[in-house]
């Protein structure tokens, strides 16, 4: 009797999750057309450009107000707010196809989607989402999140930013680093702490209007690569802000900043998909046109081994995506696979475009093949929105918590 | 007028394709090659959007003869602005045959039984280039026809259309119904918006048979071989004026 009750249940199980595996085995129809027409967009409108943008560290902003227009850069948002009102897993697939053209698109699109829209939509007020995000949907404006500061990157909890009350407003004092489209966004959430006793739990997060009396922004970074979104400081020296215009409960800055991050991470991890789909498209396409030793060099086991490895690198990484993609839109804990997936395909991503330049050779090391940008693209993947390092943390950490009896 | 507009939307081998010759000249390899909406029908679509966004008329129907697969090519369609779709089922040994002689027939049939007040089309297809279709379906139900059009605009019961033709730029006015087929420059399509791939979904495709419509498909055509153009062959430089000219007579064409 038992053993039918197992087999009932585990037949139940199976029956459920087959509508979320077949979804990894073949996607939807309406997010075929969905990847099809970002990918379209991208071979016609990216990738034609990107080469350019980065050679002038240019923002591409005509780019960005096309794809507002599509609804791109407000993919979760619900259509009462001027978004698409999508799930996850459509916006892991337009990130990939964004960034297999211009990779510092889509970390524009990943920064306003995840990292700006993505709190506010959490934890913000109605008034808040009517004031931070209807606008922020169409691409005429983006967002960016400041975390990070001199002192401390995957140390968050020890922010050293500090927001008193004054009356009827916060004053902010403190400087942020690496802040993604500082140079180019209309607002920020921001970190800081207002009560340091506290340490992390002290930590609250606000929205800052850019720009603002008593936030100034720092030199635009010299980038390796993704050089066409801009990257600077922003210092906040007694910016003053209305008491509403703190995001989410006093104290649950931390809370929401590593929520925000792990939804950011599948962003993240489609970006870098993206990156190392260009690198093995264009190793690829070498392989059968440059012949060395008589013959195209994709008959050469060397090259044949380095693009399957390339190939199983970047799909299995892209699994590991949709998976934590398809679990969030089930509303079911996602942490550890999102972490998984930004771990796999930001060293796919490395991994994928050193091989692209060893398959291209000499070719590969200049700029008229794409190969290099996409390896100078590839490095920041496993650095930003957490370091390759803080996600074996946290992976291993909710590991052991499952394996706890 | 009904303020109903057919619009014909062909399933091509993507314009970025390699194409290649199957090995016993029958024909080209079409299995797992990449298929898109052909770029003039797309253009006709965008028309007929955009007609309805004006406020010109009422209703955009596209309209798709093929097999299973041209349902995507209807649903791009739909994504792009169409109201609905029909998806006119033909398989097999049919779908080879079909040509610009058998749509034209199902085109005739369908504007007859959707009371349609505007048929737009794409000037022709990038896969045969045959620029037949529009023209025979004109002739088959006795309608004006504005061919070649770069702009299109409905002036009451008539429409204006500037035709692009060898000697440059024809501006005819006809009356409506009438069948018109879209030229290059007519409009830039749009890409589809992510709210309108959702909306898409909901959007209703009827299917039926070229049988349902009366229509006899049999073809007036046989492909007897199918061949890729010669290869390129090297040229010969010449250094003098006289080199040239001798070698040109020695080709016979002087």
């Amino acid at each position: 009797m038992a053993g039918l009750m197992t087999a009932r249940r585990a037949l139940g199980l199976c029956l459920r999750g087959r509508r979320s595996l077949s979804q990894l085995a073949e996607l939807p129809e309406t997010h075929q057309i969905l990847r099809q027409t970002c990918r379209d967009y991208a071979d016609r409108e990216l990738t034609p450009i990107a080469a350019k943008l980065d050679k002038e560290h240019c923002y591409p902003a005509k780019q960005i107000q096309e794809l507002g227009a599509m609804g791109v850069m407000a993919m979760e948002v619900p259509e009462e707010l001027g978004g698409a009102g999508m799930d996850y897993l459509a916006y892991s697939l337009a990130m990939e196809e964004i960034s297999r053209g211009c990779a510092s698109t889509g970390v524009v699109v990943s920064v306003n989607n995840s990292l700006y829209i993505g709190p506010v939509l959490k934890f913000g007020t109605d008034e808040q989402k009517q004031q931070w995000i209807t606008p922020f949907t169409t691409g005429e404006r983006v967002g960016c999140f400041a975390l990070s500061e001199p002192g401390n990157g995957s140390d968050a909890g020890a922010a050293s930013t500090t927001a008193r009350q004054d009356g009827d407003e916060w004053v902010l004092n403190g400087t942020k680093a690496w802040i993604t489209n500082s140079w180019d966004a209309s607002a920020t959430v921001v970190f800081a702490t207002t009560d340091k006793k506290l340490k992390h739990k002290g930590i609250s997060a606000f929205l800052i209007p850019m720009p603002h009396p008593g936030l100034s922004l720092g030199k635009k970074e010299d980038k390796l690569g993704i050089r066409a979104s801009s990257t600077a400081n922003i210092i906040l020296e007694d910016c003053r802000v209305p008491l509403s215009n703190m995001l989410g409960p006093r104290g649950a800055g931390f809370k929401i900043a590593m929520q925000t991050l792990d939804s950011g991470r599948i962003g993240i991890a489609s970006q870098a998909l993206g990156i190392a789909q260009a690198a093995l498209d264009c190793a690829a396409d070498y392989a059968h046109k440059r012949t060395a030793f008589g013959a195209p060099i994709g008959k050469l086991q060397a090259i044949q081994f380095k693009l399957a490895d390339m190939a199983v690198a970047v799909e299995s990484a892209r699994l590991l995506t949709w998976k934590s993609a398809l679990l969030r839109d089930s509303k079911k804990p996602f942490t550890k696979e999102a972490a998984m997936a930004k771990l796999a395909a930001s060293e796919a991503a490395t991994f994928c475009s050193h091989q692209a330049i060893q398959v291209l050779g000499g070719m590969g090391y200049v700029s008229d093949m794409p190969a290099e940008r996409h390896y100078r693209d590839a490095r920041i993947t496993e650095i930003y929105e957490g370091t390759s390092e803080i996600q074996r943390l946290v992976i291993a950490g909710q590991l052991l918590k499952e394996y706890q009896s | 007028m009904s303020g109903r507009v057919l619009v014909g939307v062909k399933r091509v081998i993507d314009y970025a394709v390699k194409i290649r010759v199957k090995p016993d000249n029958s024909g080209i390899v079409t299995d797992g090659v990449k298929h898109s909406m052909n770029p003039f029908c797309e253009i006709a679509i965008e028309e007929a959007v955009k007609l309805k966004e004006k406020k010109l008329i009422k209703e955009v129907v596209a309209v798709s003869c093929g097999p299973q697969q041209s349902q995507e090519t209807i649903r791009t369609a739909l994504a792009m602005g169409a109201d609905r779709g029909i998806h006119v089922e033909v398989t097999g040994k049919d779908y080879e045959a079909l040509g610009p002689l058998q749509v034209s027939k199902i085109m005739a049939a369908l504007a007859k039984k959707e009371d349609a007040q505007l048929i737009i089309l794409g000037k022709q297809a990038i896969d045969d280039d045959c620029n037949q279709t529009g023209q025979m379906t004109a002739a088959l139900l006795d309608w004006p026809q504005g061919t070649f059009a770069s702009e299109v605009a409905l002036e009451g019961d008539k429409v204006k259309v500037v035709r692009e033709i060898d000697g440059g730029l024809e501006t005819i006015k006809i009356n409506t119904p009438a069948v018109v087929t879209a030229d290059l420059r007519l409009n830039t399509p749009r890409y589809a918006t992510l709210p309108n791939i959702m909306k898409a979904k909901k959007k209703k495709i009827a299917n039926m048979k070229p049988a349902d419509l009366g229509v006899d498909l049999t073809s007036r055509l046989e492909v007897l071989r199918v061949d890729e153009p010669p290869q390129r062959q090297a040229g010969v430089k010449v250094e003098t004026v006289d080199d040239l000219v001798a070698k040109l007579r020695e080709a016979g064409t002087i």
